[in-house]
C-alpha cells in the first residue's frame, strides 16, 4: 500500500522530469520515437525483416543525406529556397551518364567528373543569377520562382539532349551479397558505403575544419559572422562548390540504384526537403541525420503497407512535423 | 547535330487567323485565369506562397466525377459539392500549415500538392489510377462528362443556327469558362477593395501589426485559401470538362507554375492584369504547335522541352528584370523581407 503510494506520487515528478528532459532535447526524444518504432516493428516483423529493409532503407537516405546538406546550407547562408537542387542531382546523374555510359570509362572516374561538374554548375548561376540577384536586394518570393525557373530550364536542356527514356549506368545490377544473413545487391552496397563514409567525412568537416566552422557561422547570423571578420564572399563560393559536389554525388548514387530520367531530381527533391525541414532548415548535422532516417522510415513502411504508397512516406513526416514541431528535430525556435 | 543552312523554319500563319486556334488558346487561358486569380488573392494580396495549386484543381475535377459517375448525383449538385470539399481540403490543410512561415508553407503546400497526386494515381478503387477516370465500369454511357456533353451539344445547335454555322465542339466550354472568368475578376476586385480585402493586404504588408490590431490573422489567411480553393477547383473542374479522361498526370505539379507563370507575367497585386498573362502565356506555348520544324533535330519531346525551356526563361527573366510583370505594381510587391 505505501509503497504504491509513494511510487503514484513519485511518477507525475518522474513523468513531469522525462517531459522536460525530452522538450529541452528533442533530437533525443527523436531518438526514442525512432527506437520505439524499431522494436514495435521487431515484434510485430520479426528482426530479419526489419534489418533488411532498414538496410536498403541506408542507401536511399544517403541519397536523400547528400542531397539535404547543401540545399539546407544554401538557404541557411543564402536565404535561397533552391527548388533547383534538385535537377542538380540530376545533372550529377547524367553527367556521370556521359562518361560512363557514352564515353565507356569506368565508374570512379564517372563519379569525380559529375561531382566536378555539379560544383561547377552551382558556381556558375552563383555567379549569373544568384549574386547578382542577391546585390538588387531581391526578395524570398523572387528567388523562389527564380529558382523555379531555372529548374525547368535544366530539365528542358537534359530533355533536349538525352530524351524522356529511362537510362543506366554500367554497374553489376545482379550480384548478391550476404552479410549476416542480409542480403544486399552489390551495387546498392557499395552506395551505402560511399555514402556513409562521405556522410561521414562531411560532418567532420563541418565541425572540425576552420571551413565548415565558417560556414555554420554563416548559416547561423551572415551579419554577426562578416562583423566577426570573416571573408563572407569566399565562403559563399565554398558553399556551392560544396552543395554542388555533394548533390553530384548523390544523383550518381541514385542513378547507380534506380534510373536516370530528367524528372528524376524533382522527384528526389521533395524526401529532401522533408529531411531539410526535419533537421531543421540551416542546421547541416540534423539534414545529415534526418536524410537518413527519413531514407530508413520510408523503406520500413513497405513492411506495413504497399510498396506503391512508400513515396507518401515522407510527406507525411514531414506534415507531422510541421504540425509538430515546425522547426524541426535540431532546430532552434527562433527559425519558425 | 548539324545546324546546316538547309533547315527551313516554315511558320504557318493561317493557323493564327483561324477561329478555332483562338478559341482553343482562350479556353486554357480561361482556364489558367480562374486558377492563377487564386494564386493573385494568395500570393499576391495576402502573402502566403501557394504552391499547391494543382491538388485543388485536381481534388476539384475527380470529386465531381466521382459524384456523378460512383455516387450518381447530377452534375449540376456535384459541381457545386465538389467545389465544397475542395474548399473544406483547404481548410484542413490550411489549419496547421498557415501557421508556418512562408517559405515552410510553400514546401508544404507543393508536399501536398505531391500527396494528393501519389493518392489519385494509386487509389485505383477510387480514382482508376494511372488508367485515369472517365466512365462507370458497368454503363459506358454512365461518364462524368455525360450531362455537360448534352449541355454543350444544345448550345452549339443554337449557335448554329443563329451566327456561327461551324463552331468547334469546345465552344460552348469557351464561352461559360469567361462568363466565369468575369465574374471572378469583377467579384474579387470588388472584395478586395471590401473591409476584408484591407485586412488581407495589411496581413501581407505586416501580419504582426495586424494582429496587434485585434485582426484574427489565421482566420483571414484560411479564408483567402479557401477562396483559392474555389477558382482552383472551378479550374480543374473546367479542364476535365475539355477532356475525355482525368488522369493524375493532367494535375503535376508543372501545372501550378504554368498558373504561376501566368500570374508572375500578368502582374502581382492586379487581378484584370491575369487574363492578360493567361491569354499571352498560351498563345505563345500554343503558338509554338504551329511554328513547323524539321523533324531531326526537332523531335517531339525536344519541341515539349523546348515549351518546358520558355517557361522556365520567362521566369527567370521576369523576376530578374521586370518582377512586377505587365501590369503589377511595384511599390505592392511585398517580396519577402
Amino acid at each position: 500500500m505505501e509503497a504504491g503510494q509513494i511510487a503514484e506520487a513519485a511518477s507525475p515528478g518522474l513523468r513531469e522530469r522525462l517531459e522536460e528532459r525530452l522538450r529541452g532535447s528533442p533530437a533525443l526524444a527523436a531518438a526514442g520515437v525512432i527506437a520505439v518504432i524499431f522494436v514495435l516493428l521487431v515484434i510485430s516483423q520479426g528482426l530479419h525483416d526489419v534489418m533488411q529493409t532498414g538496410l536498403n532503407g541506408l542507401s536511399l537516405g544517403a541519397i536523400y543525406a547528400l542531397g539535404a546538406v547543401g540545399l539546407t546550407l544554401v538557404y541557411g547562408i543564402l536565404r535561397l529556397v533552391n527548388f533547383a537542387h534538385g535537377d542538380f542531382l540530376t545533372f550529377g546523374a547524367f553527367m556521370a551518364y556521359l562518361v560512363n555510359v557514352t564515353w565507356g570509362a569506368p565508374l570512379v572516374v564517372a563519379v569525380f567528373w559529375a561531382m566536378i561538374a555539379t560544383a561547377v554548375l552551382g558556381l556558375l548561376f552563383e555567379r549569373l543569377l544568384w549574386g547578382p540577384m542577391r546585390r538588387k536586394r531581391a526578395g524570398f518570393l523572387q528567388l523562389i520562382i527564380m529558382s523555379i525557373g531555372l529548374a525547368f530550364l535544366l530539365r528542358a536542356i537534359y530533355q533536349w539532349f538525352w530524351g524522356t527514356e529511362i537510362r543506366n549506368l554500367d554497374v553489376n545490377r545482379s550480384d548478391v551479397v550476404e552479410l549476416l544473413g542480409l542480403r544486399i545487391g552489390q551495387t546498392e552496397l557499395i552506395v551505402v558505403v560511399v555514402g556513409v563514409t562521405v556522410l561521414l567525412a562531411v560532418g567532420l568537416m563541418l565541425r572540425f575544419s576552420l571551413l565548415g566552422k565558417r560556414m555554420r557561422a554563416l548559416s547561423d547570423d551572415l551579419e554577426l559572422a562578416e562583423t566577426a571578420g570573416i571573408d563572407t564572399r569566399r565562403v559563399v563560393l565554398f558553399t556551392w562548390i560544396f552543395a554542388g559536389g555533394l548533390a553530384g554525388l548523390a544523383g550518381v548514387l541514385a542513378g547507380a540504384i534506380t534510373n536516370i530520367y530528367p524528372e528524376m531530381g524533382f522527384e528526389l527533391l521533395l524526401p529532401i526537403f522533408a529531411a531539410v525541414i526535419l533537421g531543421g532548415i540551416g542546421d547541416a548535422f540534423g539534414a545529415l541525420a534526418a536524410g537518413l532516417v527519413l531514407g530508413v522510415m520510408t523503406e520500413w513502411s513497405t513492411l506495413l503497407i504497399d510498396a506503391r504508397w512508400k513515396i507518401a512516406v515522407g510527406f507525411v513526416v514531414l506534415v507531422i512535423v510541421l504540425i509538430v514541431r515546425p522547426q524541426g528535430i535540431f532546430g532552434r525556435a527562433k527559425a519558425i | 547535330m548539324s545546324f546546316a543552312g538547309d533547315i527551313t523554319v516554315a511558320v504557318t500563319f493561317t493557323e493564327f487567323t483561324q477561329p478555332e486556334f483562338w478559341i482553343s488558346v482562350g479556353l486554357i487561358a480561361g482556364i489558367y485565369t480562374l486558377v492563377a486569380l487564386g494564386l493573385q488573392l494568395n500570393t499576391g494580396f495576402t502573402g502566403i506562397v501557394n504552391f499547391g495549386q494543382a491538388a485543388f484543381m485536381a481534388i476539384g475535377a475527380y470529386a465531381m466525377a466521382i459524384l456523378v459517375v460512383d455516387v450518381g448525383i447530377t452534375f449540376w449538385l456535384a459541381l457545386p459539392l465538389a467545389i465544397l470539399i475542395t474548399m473544406g481540403f483547404g481548410v484542413l490543410i490550411g489549419l496547421p500549415a498557415l501557421r508556418l512561415r512562408a517559405d515552410y508553407f510553400a514546401i508544404a503546400t507543393i508536399a501536398m500538392a505531391e500527396v494528393v497526386r501519389v493518392v489519385a494515381q494509386n487509389a485505383r478503387g477510387l480514382t482508376g489510377g494511372n488508367q485515369g477516370f472517365a466512365c462507370a465500369a458497368d454503363d459506358p454511357t454512365n461518364c462524368y462528362f455525360s450531362t455537360w456533353r448534352d449541355v454543350s451539344g444544345s448550345i452549339n445547335e443554337f449557335v448554329e443556327s443563329t451566327f456561327w454555322s461551324d463552331p468547334p465542339s469546345y465552344f460552348p466550354l469557351f464561352l461559360v469558362v469567361w462568363v466565369a472568368v468575369i465574374i471572378a475578376t469583377v467579384g474579387m476586385t470588388y472584395l478586395q477593395g471590401s473591409p476584408w480585402g484591407r485586412v488581407l493586404r495589411a496581413i501581407r504588408e505586416d501580419e504582426d501589426a495586424a494582429r496587434a490590431l485585434g485582426k484574427n490573422t489565421l482566420r483571414f489567411k484560411l479564408q483567402s485559401l479557401a477562396i483559392s480553393a474555389l477558382l482552383g477547383s472551378l479550374g480543374g473542374a473546367f479542364l476535365a470538362l475539355n477532356l475525355s479522361t482525368i488522369h493524375p498526370l493532367v494535375f503535376e505539379p508543372l501545372v501550378t507554375f504554368f498558373a504561376f507563370s501566368v500570374l508572375i507575367l500578368g502582374g502581382l497585386a492586379n487581378y484584370k492584369g491575369v487574363a492578360f498573362g493567361a491569354i499571352l502565356f498560351w498563345f505563345v506555348l500554343e503558338g509554338t504547335r504551329f511554328i513547323e520544324l524539321p523533324d531531326p533535330p526537332f523531335t517531339e519531346t525536344r519541341i515539349a522541352a523546348l515549351r518546358l525551356a520558355i517557361t522556365g526563361m520567362l521566369l527567370i527573366g521576369l523576376m530578374a528584370f521586370r518582377p512586377q510583370g505587365m501590369f503589377g505594381k511595384r511599390e505592392e510587391m511585398v517580396l519577402g523581407e
